[in-house]
């Protein structure tokens, strides 16, 4: 009875670990079974994420300097932003770390690609009916407590070391605020800009296209704005699994206990964030304008 | 008298979880109050019966809560019905399936709100296109006929500016512009003008009527002001609580209020300013109208007054626009009407 009491009625020892070893066993046949097919399932989006790799590195820095920071100018219309990510290249690429952040910027931009493909009509659907948002909310919560590296494992059983899993570990990581913000900002349109529209016979596509997503458009950049700093965030525990960039060095430098290495790549990690949360949050309140989220 | 353009036939509508009871209850007789405090359900409309006509204003008047905004709502049906029906030109709105109803809405009506309900995003052009546009209206047409309307309601040179650029009454033009630029039979106004200002109020209200002038819409008006009803209005019919206490001309409403409620609504209002000639007079029937003052049937009372007092007829002879005779008022009725 004081047995009872005193220790919680577990599992026995010798049944727990058969319990284990089963799963783990069909999980490992699964991914047998499987991972090939997986693997060529993700073949295209390797290819894009090598190609952004390739291209980025092997453009000459003035030309990537250039469009970085026209695109700079274009988003923000801010001369200041220009200067500052100019000398924060300049940072970057005097203390030899060009081609890695080349590198984290091709997985950023494949997996804010791939967060905004499947984030976007997940959003959409969930904002359009409350039993999906019931059914997706949870599974969001999930995504966002589970530490990654939960999740890291059985995506390495499956897939392996390497690019695609990283990608997919980011995306995982990363997607969930772009979902919600997407079904609020849609949630949140004003009730009586959708009546009108009912009003003038808009079809549901006509509504969404033209009514829904412009006005969401506000809430819905500030969710990528988000996707993006948290695919960066993300960046480190992604080069434990063969992610090639910003975050092996640092990884490196914690094992070894370089310190000035890991310092000057942790500080390039913190520019390259720093440059996209400011042009990102720039565009999105310069496309905001003349278009308070309100209705007027 | 033809058919009605619009015809309202017995329209209930119960908001709640389980309306088709509390249908139950407000057949018996249980009120608006009594149905949220015991029943939870909200009355939102009971029995109305009203047919419109075509070409006219009809306004729908009462307080807030009333239903108004649910009854304009019932026309195009953004509001189902708990029963009742409602047929536009013969068609039972409330039968269509969807396809029908979108096409009824984008031919048939345009609505202009309350609170503008303009889209942000889009231009002042933009907006106003918007009904032709989600008809996949040609471009160039759609174009023409938005710049046209655009210019009807004063607003050229805006037609690049956005919503918030622009002031309430401004905003509301460009309300007015995209359900004119639709060009259905029927303009829904859910108390289109309330939210501006007396001065461009009174502006806007000259713009709708001069253009009723010419375009000859069936135009269903909702206010809560007697002054705008009785200004806008061939028809008034009141609200209070969900039930129509009365419907009318302005005129009767005026002289011969049906219930209390209305009776406190006329009260404070400037007959002279509201009553025409033709409403108060009474049929010629061999009486001797020999030096009777001329009057035109359509002058409102304060409009010939004046010259009443000045001249002191015993009688008044109301003709129509080819001077015919059509009744006749005397002196005396007149005053007794005036300080009632
Ligand atoms: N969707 C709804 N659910 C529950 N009750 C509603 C709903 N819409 C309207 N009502 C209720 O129905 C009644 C009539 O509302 P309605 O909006 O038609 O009034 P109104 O005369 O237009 O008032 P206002 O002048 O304030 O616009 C009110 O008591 C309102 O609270
Ligand atoms: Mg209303």
């Amino acid at each position: 009875m004081s047995n009872f009491l005193t220790e919680f009625p577990e599992m026995p020892n010798k049944q727990f670990r058969e319990f284990k070893k089963g799963v783990d066993a069909s999980y490992k046949d699964f991914a047998r079974e499987w991972g090939d097919f997986i693997d060529a399932m993700f073949e295209p989006l390797l290819k894009m994420l090598v190609f952004f790799e390739k291209t980025l590195i092997a453009t000459p820095w003035p030309i990537f300097m250039i469009v970085l920071l026209g695109l700079t100018y274009w988003g923000s219309r801010s001369y200041k932003l220009v200067i500052g990510t100019f000398l924060a290249f300049v940072f970057i690429g005097y203390f030899r770390m060009w081609d890695e952040t080349m590198s984290t910027i091709a997985i950023i931009l494949t997996s804010v690609i791939m967060s905004v493909v499947i984030g976007l009509p997940t959003g959409i659907a969930m904002s359009r009916s409350d039993r999906t948002q019931s059914i997706v909310t949870p599974i969001l919560d999930i995504m966002q407590t589970m530490p990654p590296f939960v999740y890291l494992i059985p995506i390495v059983m499956l897939m392996g070391i390497g690019k695609i899993p990283g990608l997919i570990a980011v995306v995982i990581y990363a997607i969930p605020p772009l979902i919600r913000l997407t079904n609020l900002g849609i949630r949140e349109v004003d009730k009586e800009a959708l009546e009108a529209a009912d009003a003038f016979g808009a079809t549901k596509k006509q509504k969404l296209y033209q009514v829904q997503l412009p006005l969401a458009l506000p809430t819905i950049f500030a969710g990528i704005n988000q996707t993006i700093m948290m695919a960066l965030a993300m960046v480190i525990i992604a080069s434990m699994i063969g992610v090639k960039g910003l975050g092996q060095p640092v990884l490196q430098s914690i094992y070894n206990q370089y310190f000035t290495k890991g310092v000057l790549y942790g500080l390039a990690i913190v520019i390259v964030a720093i440059v996209f949360d400011r042009v990102s949050q720039s565009y999105g309140q310069r496309i905001q304008k003349h278009r308070s989220g309100k209705i007027v | 008298m033809s058919e009605a353009k619009i015809q309202i036939k017995n329209l209930y509508k119960i908001f709640g979880k389980n309306p088709s009871a509390a249908m139950e209850h407000v057949k018996n007789g249980v009120g608006k109050d009594e149905l949220l405090e015991k029943h939870n359900h909200v009355l939102g409309l009971k029995d109305i019966n009203l047919d419109i006509q075509s070409e006219s204003i009809q306004v729908v008047m009462g307080l807030s809560g009333s239903g108004k905004s649910t009854l304009i709502r019932h026309i195009n049906r953004l509001i189902e019905p708990t029963d009742g029906s409602v047929t536009v030109d013969g068609d039972e709105v409330l039968k269509m399936n969807e396809e029908q109803l979108r096409s009824f809405r984008r031919s048939k009506t345009a609505m202009v709100f309350q609170r503008f309900a303009l889209l942000p995003h889009k231009t002042v052009l933009q907006n106003t296109i918007f009904g032709l546009h989600i008809q996949n209206i040609a471009e160039e047409d759609a174009k023409k006929s938005a710049l046209r309307w655009i210019e009807r309601v004063g607003l050229s040179g805006y037609e690049d500016k956005y919503p918030q650029h622009l002031s309430g009454g401004m905003q509301q033009r460009v309300g007015l512009a995209r359900a004119l630029t639709n060009d259905g039979d029927i303009l829904l106004m859910d108390e289109a003008f309330s939210a501006l200002d007396p001065l461009i109020r009174k502006d806007m209200q000259d713009i709708l009527l001069e253009l009723q002038d010419e375009l000859q819409k069936t135009v269903v008006f909702i206010t809560h002001d007697l002054d705008e009803a009785l200004k806008i209005g061939d028809r008034i019919a009141i609200l209070k609580d969900g039930i129509m206490d009365q419907e009318g001309i302005p005129a009767e409403i005026l002289l011969d209020p049906k219930t209390k409620y209305v009776k406190d609504f006329v009260e404070d209002v400037n007959r002279a300013r509201v009553i025409k000639a033709k409403h108060i007079m009474s049929e010629i029937n061999g009486q001797d109208l020999n030096g009777a003052m001329p009057i035109d049937q359509d002058e409102f009372i304060d409009r010939f007054i004046d010259k009443v007092i000045a001249e002191k007829p015993d009688n008044l002879l109301i003709q129509d626009k080819d001077k015919k005779n059509v009744g006749f008022l005397s002196t005396q009725k007149l005053s007794e009407i005036l300080k009632r």
